[in-house]
C-alpha cells in the first residue's frame, strides 16, 4: 500500500503531497523533509529504492523534480517504480510536455489527477486514456 | 503556462516564486493570510468563488511549509455547497489538510452520505474519494454498506464502481469489525468476472485485503484469479489503453499473482497446471530490454511470479530455475535488478530449501556487502544473515567485522547485531565466538548493545573451558591505548571472575589485573564504577596469599565511594568494605557466579522484534509462521507473569509466591482435566528474564542458587503407565530420569499440530523438535526436524516410532549425535491403512551431559489428515443421504457435554478439521452440514457426510448423524468429531481457570425435556428428508 506521494524538486520544495495514512501536520513537514534528503543527494546509478523508517520509498528523478512513493516493504518494487513513470506520462499527456511550472500553477489540478489515479493508496486506473478522458469530463462541469 | 484559471491565485504564487529570500517568502505568506483569516472572518461577503480561491491558497501555503491553523472549517463547509467547483474544492482541499483523527470530518458525514447515495455520480465519485484516503471509524460505521451497494451495482458506470472498491478497501483495512464481508466470497467472485480493467484493479487490490485475512472463505476466487493471469500474460487478451510498454497491464498481474500467495495451496490439478504453465512462460519468457519501463515493468511481473513460485514449492526443476535466475540477478550491474535478486533470494531462504545453491553464491554477495549504495549493502547484509549456518559462519562474520571498521554509522547497529547473533547461533568453538564479541566491541563499541555484552558473559560463566581463554583476551585487550566503555566493563567483569585462572602468567597477578582495570576508573561513567567496584571485591579476594599492600588500596577505594552520591555505587562500596572485614566469609559470598540458566538469545529476541508495518501481513510471514521449524531457537513460551503453563506432561510448578485460591484452582484444574500432575510448590525455576538485573545486581548478594530448584523433579514417579482414558487426552509418560522441563505445554503443541501442518512438537532447553508433514491422500510425508539447541553436542540419540496397527510408518534413520547448534531432518513415511483414531507414538531419547531425556510424544498423524475437504451440491448430497439409510453405514448420536460454542465457530473448527461445510443445504439455520473424503488403503476415497443439529436453547447438547460407506470410518469419524467437540484444549495461558471440562455435567438436560417441540433434533430431522 502506498503510504504517501510526493513530488518534490531538488530544493526540496513540495509540489504535491498525498497522505494515504493519518499524519499530523508537523509531522508531515518531517516526512517530506526527510524524504528530500534521503534522495537528493542518491547517485543516478544507484537503484531507485531506499530504506525509510520502517517502510521503503521508491523514488525517481525527472529533471529537477523527484517523484517520491513510500510502500509497504512487502511490496513490489518495480511495480511502483512504473507507477510513477506512468503518473509522469499522464500529466505529461494532460499539460502537453509538462513542466515543474505546471505543476506551481497547476497544482489543484495535479491532485484531481492523482485522485483519479490513486485512491486509498492503491492504483485505481492503470489506463492513460481513461484518465485524460476522466479529465475532460470534468473540466466541462467547472 | 497558466491554466488554473484563478487570477488571484496565480498571482499569489507567481509573488511567492518572486520572492529573494525566504524572509521575503514567509512576509508574503503572512500577509495573505492574515487575508484570508479577515475574509473567512465576515463570511457573509464571501462569493463561492471567493472561498474557493482562498481554499486553494491554503493549501499552496500549507504544502509549501507553513502551519496553517484556521480555516479548517471552510475546507468543510465547501463540501456541502451546491456546485461541482465548489464542492470538488471542499473535497480536495479537506482530504488534504484533515486527517482521520479530525474532529472537523464529523461535520462532514451526513452531508458526505447524501453524495454518496444520491443521484449525482460526479458527487459520488469526489465522496468516494474522500472517504478512500481520509474515511476513518465512523465512516465505515456509517458508509460502508452504501459503498457495498455501489461496488455491486449494476447501474453504474465502472468509474464509480472502481472507487467504490477502493473505498470499501481502506475501510476494511482500518476497522475489519466493522465492515461486515460475509457472503461477500460470492460477491468477489463475481467481480472477478469484470471486463473493465480499472475495475478488476481495484477489486483485486480489495481482494488481496480480504484473503490475507481469511483464506478460506474465498477459496472460489482462485480459479478466477487464474483465469485472469491467464487472461493478461497468456493470451494477452487485454484492451490496448490497458497495456504497458507492450505488456497487459503489469500491475494487475502483480495484484493477482499477489492474491493468490494468500492461499496456501493449489489444490485443484487443472487450475494448478494453467498457473504452473503461466508462471513458466512469464519465467522464461523474460527477456532483458533497452527500454527501461519495458524493463522494469516485465520484471516487476517476473519477481512476482518468482515470489509465487516460491509460495507455491513448486517442482524442483521449477524450483532451481527461480534459484537460477535469482543467481543471475545478483551478478547483474542493474542497481534495481541486483537489488531485487538480493532481497528475493533472502525471502527464499524463508520458505525453501536452498541453502546449499545460494552458498555457491556468497562470494558476489559479500561484493554487493561492499556496493556504494547503501540499499544494495543492506540487502546483501540481510542475506548474508540469512544464508549464514555452521558451515560458513566463519566466513561471514569475518566478513562483517572486517566491513564494520568502514561502514557508515546508518548500518553499524544493525551490523553489529547481526554479527553477534550468527556468532552465537553458530560458533564452530567458543574461543572463536568470544573473539568475535570483543572485536565487535572493540571495533564498534557505540553500537554494540548492552545485550550483546551481557550474552557473552553468560556464555563464559557457563563454559568452564572457556574462562581462561576468555580472561586471557580481556587482559590482552587491556593493554590497548584507548579501549571502549563497553570493553572495560565486559574485561572487568570477566577479570573480576577468572583472573585468579591466569595468575602464573606474567603480568596477571592479582595487583597487575587490579591495576590496570583501575587505570581505566577515570575515564568511565558511573554506571561502569559498580562493576569495577565488584571486580576489586573479586580480586581481593582471589589474592592468595593476602596482598597487604593490595588490600589497602582498594579497601581505600571502598571507603572514598562510600560517600559516593550513587546509590548503587555506595552500597557496593559498603557492603564490599563490611564484607572485606570479615575474612574467610568473604569466600562464600563472593564465590564465582552460578551457571546461567539456558534461555533465549535476548539478541535473537531483539532482532526478531524489528515487526514491519504493512497494509496486509506479508504472505511471506505467514507461511515462515507455518515452517517455523527451520528456526532453532524460538520464543520460549512462558507467560509474562511468571505462571508456567499447565502442562498436561506431569511437572506443573506452580509458584508460591502467589499462595492466593486462585492458585489452588490451578493446581487443582489438572486433576479435574483428568491429567495426572504432580505439583511441585517451589518457585518457578526460570529466573527473571531480564539479564541486566542479573549482571548488574549486587554480586554480593547472589548465592549459588542457580542449580537448586531443578534437583528434585524426579518426584515425577507414579506418572508411569497413567495414561489417561480419552484418546485424545493422552499424556506424554515422563520417565523418572528426566530432570529436563520441556518449554511450553506438549499437549497444547500436540494439538495445535493436528490443525496444521507445521510447527513445533517438543522443546526443551536442549532440543527442539519441530515438525512439517504434507498429506496427500491416504499417504504422508512428515519430517522431523531435531535440533540441537546448545553449544555441546547431543549424544545417543534415538528415535522410536511405535505405530498403531492402522499406520503404517518408516522412519529414516536417525543420527546417533546432533552437533552442537546443527539440526538433523528426518523424514516420516506413513500410510493409511484403514479407518482408526489410534495415535502413534515417538519414544525418543537422548544424552546431555549427565541428563537422560526420554520423552514419548504423540505424532499428529491424526484421522483428519487423511481427510479432504469436498464440496457437495445438493444434487449429490440428498440421494447419498437417503441411500445411506442406518447403521452401521449411518450412525446417530445425541452428544451431551459440548463445549459451548457459536454455529459460526463450529463451523470454522469442522473446516479446520478438513470436514467442509457446506451453507444451504439445510433449511434450519442451527444445523450444520458438512462433507469430507477420506483417504486409507482399505477404504480408497470415500466420502462421508455429517449433519449437526444444535439446540440454540442448550448448546451443551447438539445430536450428530455420521454417514459413509464403510461401517468402521463411520464408527470412528463420529468418535472422532464427538472428541473435538467435547474436547478442551488446555487454554494457552493457563492462567485463569479454564470452566468446567470434559466430563458430562450430571444434570445436563434429558433428551426430550427441551422447552418448545420446534427446537427438538427429532422433529428438525424429519423436516429435512
Amino acid at each position: 500500500m502506498i503510504r504517501f506521494i510526493i513530488l518534490q524538486n531538488r530544493q526540496g520544495k513540495t509540489r504535491l503531497a498525498k497522505y494515504y495514512i493519518p499524519l499530523e501536520e508537523s509531522e508531515k513537514h518531517k516526512v517530506e523533509y526527510e524524504v528530500h534528503r534521503l534522495v537528493v543527494n542518491r547517485d543516478p546509478k544507484f537503484t531507485n529504492f531506499v530504506e525509510f523508517r520502517n517502510h521503503k520509498v521508491i523514488y525517481r528523478r525527472y529533471a529537477g523534480l523527484f517523484f517520491s512513493l513510500c510502500v509497504d516493504i512487502t511490496d513490489n518494487e518495480l511495480a511502483y517504480l512504473e507507477s510513477i513513470h506512468l503518473f509522469v506520462e499522464i500529466l505529461d499527456h494532460f499539460f502537453s510536455n509538462v513542466c515543474e511550472l505546471d505543476l506551481v500553477f497547476n497544482f489543484h489540478k495535479v491532485y484531481l489527477i492523482l485522485d483519479e489515479f490513486i485512491l486509498a493508496g492503491e492504483l485505481q486506473e492503470t489506463s492513460k486514456k481513461a484518465i485524460i478522458e476522466r479529465m475532460g469530463e470534468l473540466e466541462k462541469q467547472e | 503556462m497558466a491554466l488554473s484559471g484563478m487570477r488571484g491565485l496565480s498571482v499569489f504564487i507567481s509573488d511567492i516564486r518572486n520572492c529573494q529570500n525566504k524572509e521575503q517568502e514567509r512576509l508574503r505568506v503572512d500577509k495573505e493570510l492574515g487575508n484570508i483569516r479577515t475574509r473567512f472572518k465576515n463570511e457573509k461577503g464571501l462569493t463561492p468563488y471567493e472561498k474557493k480561491k482562498y481554499v486553494w491558497k491554503m493549501l499552496y501555503i500549507y504544502m509549501l511549509g507553513y502551519d496553517v491553523d484556521f480555516g479548517h472549517m471552510e475546507a468543510v463547509s465547501l463540501i456541502s455547497a451546491p456546485k461541482y467547483p465548489e464542492k470538488q474544492v471542499g473535497y480536495i482541499v479537506t482530504s488534504c489538510l484533515l486527517n482521520e483523527n479530525h474532529d472537523f470530518l464529523r461535520l462532514a458525514i451526513n452531508t458526505v452520505r447524501n453524495d454518496i447515495i444520491g443521484r449525482n455520480e460526479t458527487f459520488q465519485c469526489l465522496a468516494l474519494t474522500l472517504v478512500g484516503n481520509i474515511g476513518g471509524r465512523e465512516f465505515a460505521e456509517s458508509l460502508a454498506p452504501d459503498v457495498q451497494k455501489l461496488l455491486i451495482s449494476s447501474s453504474c458506470r465502472p468509474l464509480v464502481r472502481k472507487k467504490a472498491a477502493l473505498c470499501l478497501l481502506r475501510l476494511y483495512r482500518k476497522n475489519p469489525d466493522v465492515v461486515n464481508v460475509d457472503g461477500w466470497s460470492d460477491r468477489m467472485t463475481q467481480l472477478l468476472d469484470e471486463r473493465d480493467l480499472g475495475v478488476l484493479t481495484s477489486s483485486m487490490s480489495l481482494l488481496v485485503a480480504l484473503v490475507s485475512n481469511n483464506h478460506e472463505a474465498y477459496w472460489s476466487c482462485l480459479p478466477k484469479c487464474v483465469k485472469i493471469l491467464e487472461r493478461l500474460a497468456k493470451n494477452q487478451d487485454v484492451p490496448q489503453e490497458y497495456t504497458y510498454y507492450g505488456i497487459p497491464s503489469p500491475w494487475l498481474q502483480v495484484k493477482t499473482m499477489r492474491a493468490l500467495q494468500y492461499f496456501p495451496t493449489v489444490e485443484d490439478p487443472n487450475t494448478r497446471r494453467s498457473l504452473f504453465e503461466v508462471l513458466q512462460r512469464i519465467l522464461m519468457g523474460t527477456d532483458v530490454v533497452k527500454n527501461v519501463n519495458k524493463n522494469n515493468a516485465s520484471h516487476a511481473v517476473l519477481f512476482e511470479a518468482l515470489a509465487l513460485v516460491m509460495h507455491l514449492d513448486a517442482e524442483k526443476e521449477m524450483m532451481s530455475q527461480c534459484v537460477a535466475l535469482l543467481g543471475k540477478f545478483i551478478a547483474v550491474r542493474e542497481p534495481n535488478i541486483r537489488y531485487l535478486g538480493l532481497e528475493n533470494m533472502t525471502r527464499m531462504l524463508m520458505v525453501t530449501d536452498v541453502q546449499d545453491i545460494i552458498k555457491r553464491h556468497q562470494a558476489q554477495i559479500i561484493t554487493s556487502l561492499k556496493d556504494p549504495d547503501i540499499s544494495i549493502r543492506r540487502r546483501a547484509l540481510d542475506l548474508l544473515y540469512g544464508m549464514c549456518d555452521v558451515s560458513n559462519a566463519k566466513d561471514i562474520v569475518e566478513e562483517l567485522l572486517q566491513y564494520l571498521s568502514s561502514a557508515d554509522f546508518a548500518m553499524r547497529e544493525e551490523l553489529s547485531l547481526k554479527a553477534a547473533i550468527l556468532a552465537e547461533k553458530f560458533a564452530p568453538d567458543l574461543s572463536w565466538y568470544v573473539d568475535v564479541i570483543l572485536q565487535l566491541i572493540d571495533k564498534a563499541g557505540d553500537f554494540v548493545s548492552d545485550d550483546i555484552w551481557f550474552r557473552v558473559v553468560q556464555f563464559v560463566t557457563n563454559n568452564e573451558d572457556l574462562q581462561p581463554y576468555a580472561a586471557l583476551k580481556a587482559r590482552e585487550y587491556l593493554d590497548k591505548p584507548a579501549i571502549h566503555e563497553t570493553m572495560v566493563k565486559v574485561s572487568a567483569y570477566i577479570l573480576g571472575e577468572y583472573s585468579h585462572l591466569l595468575a602464573r602468567r606474567p603480568g596477571c597477578s592479582p595487583r597487575e589485573i587490579f591495576h590496570i582495570i583501575h587505570e581505566k576508573l577515570p575515564t568511565v561513567s558511573t554506571s561502569t564504577i559498580p562493576i569495577l567496584l565488584s571486580t576489586y571485591a573479586k580480586i581481593l579476594m582471589h589474592s592468595q596469599p593476602p596482598d597487604q599492600e593490595l588490600r589497602k588500596q582498594i579497601l581505600a577505594i571502598f571507603n572514598k565511594y562510600e560517600s559516593c552520591i550513587d546509590a548503587e555505587i555506595q552500597q557496593r562500596a559498603v557492603e564490599y568494605h563490611a564484607l572485606s572485614m570479615k575474612g574467610a566469609a568473604l569466600m562464600d559470598i563472593l564465590a564465582e557466579m552460578p551457571k546461567f540458566p539456558e534461555r533465549q538469545s535476548s539478541l535473537i529476541k531483539k532482532a526478531e522484534e524489528s515487526e514491519a508495518d504493512t497494509a496486509e501481513q506479508s504472505a511471506i510471514k505467514l507461511r515462515a509462521q507455518q515452517h517455523s521449524s527451520n528456526a532453532l531457537v524460538v520464543t520460549d513460551q512462558r507467560p509474562a507473569n511468571g505462571t508456567p503453563p499447565v502442562s498436561q506432561l506431569g511437572l506443573v510448578k506452580v509458584p508460591n509466591m502467589t499462595n492466593t485460591d486462585q492458585s489452588t484452582a490451578e493446581q487443582e484444574l489438572p486433576h479435574l482435566n483428568g491429567a495426572l500432575t504432580v505439583v511441585d510448590p517451589q518457585p518457578p525455576s526460570t529466573p527473571s528474564p531480564d539479564l541486566l538485573g542479573d549482571l548488574l545486581g549486587p554480586l554480593a548478594i547472589e548465592g549459588p542458587s542457580g542449580t537448586a530448584p531443578q534437583s528434585d523433579l524426579g518426584v515425577a514417579s507414579g506418572l508411569e503407565g497413567g495414561v489417561a482414558a480419552g484418546a485424545l487426552a493422552i499424556a506424554p509418560v515422563e520417565e523418572q530420569t528426566n530432570t529436563v522441563q520441556p518449554i511450553g505445554d506438549i499437549a497444547e503443541r500436540f494439538h495445535a499440530l493436528c490443525m496444521k501442518d507445521s510447527g513445533v512438537l517438543y522443546e526443551d532447553p536442549y532440543i527442539q523438535i519441530g515438525i512439517k508433514a504434507e498429506w496427500r491422500a491416504h499417504h504422508g510425508r512428515v519430517v522431523l526436524f531435531l535440533g540441537n539447541k546448545n553449544t555441546a553436542p547431543l549424544f545417543s540419540v534415538q528415535a522410536l516410532i511405535l505405530p498403531p496397527s492402522h499406520l503404517k510408518m518408516d522412519l529414516s534413520l536417525v543420527p546417533e549425535t546432533i552437533p552442537p547448534r546443527a539440526q538433523v531432518q528426518c523424514p516420516l513415511e506413513v500410510i493409511n491403512l484403514k479407518p482408526s483414531r489410534e495415535l502413534a507414538v515417538l519414544d525418543f531419547l537422548y544424552k546431555f551431559g549427565t541428563n537422560v531425556v526420554n520423552v514419548k510424544l504423540r505424532l499428529p498423524a491424526v484421522l483428519n489428515k487423511f481427510l479432504q475437504p469436498i464440496t457437495v451440491s445438493p444434487e449429490e448430497f440428498f440421494p447419498q443421504w437417503r441411500s445411506l439409510s442406518g447403521p452401521p453405514l449411518k450412525l446417530q448420536e445425541v452428544v451431551r457435554g459440548v463445549r459451548p460454542m457459536p454455529l459460526a465457530e463450529m463451523a470454522n473448527l469442522f473446516n479446520s478439521l478438513h470436514l467442509m461445510v457446506c451453507p444451504g443445504l439445510d433449511p434450519n439455520a442451527n444445523n450444520l452440514v458438512a462433507s469430507t473424503t477420506f483417504y486409507s488403503e482399505s477404504t480408497r476415497a470415500m466420502l462421508c457426510l455429517i449433519r449437526i443439529e444444535t439446540d440454540p436453547a442448550d448448546r451443551t447438547q447438539l445430536r450428530m448423524t455420521v454417514a459413509s460407506g464403510d461401517p468402521t470410518l463411520t464408527f470412528e469419524l463420529k468418535e472422532f468429531i464427538k472428541e473435538q467437540l467435547v474436547f478442551i484444549p488446555v487454554p494457552p495461558r493457563a492462567a485463569a481457570p479454564a470452566p468446567a471440562p470434559a466430563p458430562v455435567p450430571p444434570q445436563a438436560l434429558p433428551p426430550t425435556s427441551s422447552p418448545t417441540a420446534i427446537s427438538d433434533p427429532g422433529a428438525l430431522l424429519a423436516g429435512l428428508l
